[in-house]
């Protein structure tokens, strides 16, 4: 059953709890659709699925590595959707993958596989609001109730920022440093002024993404947003051999940080 | 008018044309770019539109051509070559530029737009290392600091350039992901711009990547084009070249020759050279046009080599330069128009065409346009009438390539 990712951030934030978002690479071992259910079981109000992409501009080692760990056991877009479609563990699903995949599969086929599989939310980080609208992938995906993330980053300047939240769905994904995916030693100065920003120009959930890499960093990111997206640092237990266990441990203790 | 020659001021013909608002050339181009750069883009895209019409800045850019780069470069008429091939060869002689390549014309532009920008560092990729060494031998002139981004298969091959990058002050980070080559160092240049784009300007060494890095590069390339139009017209008697031919890794040198023809000269057939490899029935190769189908990647929407699914494929040549599965979103317009041909030439006929050359005339070139005198070769006399005019634009020189050849060629 798909469960709607706004509707659905917005319910679990209007209970007054922070909101926690992971990622997982889609396709990274044969096992990857219990490592996302192990999420949901241990406190994720939703989950990021990342589809392999050969170039991805935005990640870091960690992922980057996922990624084509996860090609060269053969993931494709069309088996990550697909396989997608059994998790069904009652919170909302996104995908995170970059556009040339998505133009390459079509906009309406992607949106409709997307819709077909019970995803909800589609997350690009390399299509930003003006191509989105260009080209069309906005309709597209309305048109299949999948809802399109934007993100916003330190140096998003007042007036666009505005126009991201004003068009976003699902939720709006600030980028809390200057950089790219994986993990950090401390949270960055960055991030409370994002979060700030973001809460003070929109009611639509704001969520910290990049570079949150632990219990005690969410916690304080949580402080500035309505909640934090959490990959690299789940991603590498993954490939140190961890599993859904190994995952749903992490995950339960970010949750805990959370709630404290 | 007379034609640029040697030791004459620089002269720089009128701005080209822009592409569109929304940065594209017919359905090509655009700005498919994480959030965090689109405001650095804006700001360039505002700075160099501002700096391309201004007085000032044009006189500081073309000073620094004469007097630095020393140009205008010539053209050179090959006369054994043109009697060994049966076409009239003309070189337009990139490879006599300061530093030993066309990437000198773009970069010396883009440290201007950085000091003008307030930006104390570039940082560049690089795939046969000649954008690499532009790019530092640029940061030492301006006195900024410079981290240039290179395969790790290319630092192996182009061990010269890594130690001219080094010797001019510069840091050379080799790239491992992926297949180690020109479009890995272009994912890690951006990685690293996304995390230091407020002071750091990204010196893009192509006709490529977002708006508006392929129409800047192309008009800081225009002056190759611009001056070979005039000097073929001294040499032609006021005729222009029936062909005009130049290599393709991103397209800039290309770019910048056919610039000064497309318009101007509309009896000159206008031949992008890429990269065949092994062949292009053996799947290994760098042609873009000839193989690749429409994608977004880099930034861009162009043309790439990718599988089924919109995973890039990784290139195959023998040039690091040319090593490339993309190409320059102009590029991809003007083929769509059929306002210029793709062709390629194999990884032998480049070899053969580096031979040819340095035999005949006494020119060693790089072997990106090797790859532009190979295909020359097997097309004189056959799909290139014997008897016409060619101007070829030879981007660089071959001092780079020699160990690699030494190597493939063994005693002579
Ligand atoms: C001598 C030379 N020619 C050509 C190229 C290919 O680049 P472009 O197609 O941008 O001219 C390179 C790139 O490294 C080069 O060094």
């Amino acid at each position: 059953m798909t469960v709607h990712l706004e509707a659905h951030l917005r319910a679990q934030r209007a209970t007054g709890r922070k909101l926690l978002v992971p990622y997982v690479t889609g396709g990274l071992g044969k096992d990857w659709i219990d490592v996302v259910r192990a999420c949901a079981a241990n406190g994720a109000d939703a989950v990021e699925i990342g589809i392999p992409f050969s170039d991805p501009m935005m990640d870091g080692k960690t992922i980057q590595e996922a990624s084509q760990r996860a090609l060269d056991l053969g993931a494709t877009p069309e088996s990550v959707i697909s396989q997608a479609a059994d998790i069904d563990v009652g919170i909302p699903l996104a995908v995170m993958t970059y556009y040339n995949l998505v133009y390459r599969m079509g906009h309406d086929r992607f949106a409709a596989s997307l819709e077909a599989s019970g995803i909800s939310g589609c997350i690009l980080p390399d299509l930003p609001l003006d191509e989105l609208q260009r080209g069309g992938f906005d309709t597209a995906a309305a048109e299949h109730n999948v809802e399109c993330v934007l993100l916003a980053s330190p140096t998003t300047t007042d007036a666009r920022l505005l126009d991201i939240c004003r068009s976003a769905r699902g939720f709006v994904y600030g980028v809390s440093l200057m950089g790219i995916t994986g993990e950090r030693t401390s949270l960055a100065g960055s991030a409370k002024i994002m979060g700030e920003r973001m809460k003070a120009v929109t009611d639509r959930p704001a969520l910290l993404g990049v570079g949150i890499s632990t219990p005690e960093q969410a916690h304080e990111a949580a402080q500035y947003a309505d909640g934090v997206i959490v990959g690299s640092a789940l991603v590498r237990r993954l490939l140190q051999s961890g599993g859904p266990d190994e995952a749903g441990a992490f995950v339960a203790e970010l949750r805990a940080a959370l709630d404290a | 008018m007379n034609a640029p020659s040697r030791g004459t001021a620089v002269e720089l013909d009128p701005p080209g044309p822009e592409p569109t608002t929304d940065g594209r050339f017919g359905d090509f181009g655009g700005r498919y770019v994480p959030e965090s750069i689109i405001p650095a883009l804006e700001e360039l895209e505002s700075a160099f539109r501002t700096s391309w019409h201004d007085d000032e800045f044009r006189l500081q850019y073309a000073t620094l051509l004469s007097e630095y780069a020393g140009r205008p470069t010539p053209v050179t008429e090959c006369h054994r070559l043109s009697d060994r091939l049966g076409v009239r060869v003309l070189l337009k002689r990139e490879d006599l530029t300061h530093t030993g390549s066309h990437k000198i014309n773009n970069v010396l532009g883009q440290a201007l737009l950085t000091r003008r920008m307030g930006k104390q560092r570039v940082i560049a990729e690089t795939g046969a290392g000649q954008h690499g060494v532009a790019t530092a031998t640029a940061a030492a002139l301006f006195g900024l600091d410079c981290t240039v981004y290179m395969g790790a298969v290319d630092v192996e091959r182009q061990a010269l350039n890594v130690w001219r990058m080094k010797l001019l002050g510069a840091e050379v980070v080799p790239v491992t992901s992926g297949s180690a080559t020109l479009k890995d160092a272009v994912n890690d240049a951006m990685r690293e711009w996304v995390a230091s784009v407020e002071t750091t300007h990204y010196c893009l060494g192509s006709v490529m990547g977002p708006h508006p890095f392929p129409w800047l590069v192309r008009e800081f390339q225009r002056v190759v084009g611009d001056e070979a139009r005039k000097q073929c017209r001294a040499i032609l008697n006021g005729k222009d070249p029936q062909y005009v031919v130049a290599c393709i890794g991103g397209g800039s040198n290309a770019m910048g020759t056919f610039a000064g023809f497309v318009t101007q000269c509309p009896d000159s057939v206008l031949i992008g050279v890429e990269a065949g490899g092994l062949g292009l029935e053996s799947g290994h190769h760098g042609a873009a046009v000839n193989r690749g189908v429409p994608g977004i990647v880099h930034g861009m929407r162009s043309l790439f080599l990718q599988d089924e699914h919109g995973q890039v494929v990784e290139a195959t040549s023998i040039s690091a330069g040319l090593d490339y599965p993309g190409i320059g979103p102009e590029h991809a317009h003007l083929a769509e128009l059929g306002m210029a041909r793709y062709e390629y030439a194999t990884d032998d006929e480049a070899v053969a065409g580096f031979q040819l050359l340095a035999e005949t005339e006494g020119i060693v070139p790089a072997l990106e346009p090797a790859h532009a005198i190979g295909w020359l070769a097997r097309e004189a006399g056959r799909s290139i009438p014997s008897g016409s005019t060619v101007l070829l634009t030879l981007s660089g020189r071959g001092d780079k390539d020699a160990a690699q050849l030494m190597d493939r060629l063994g005693e002579l």
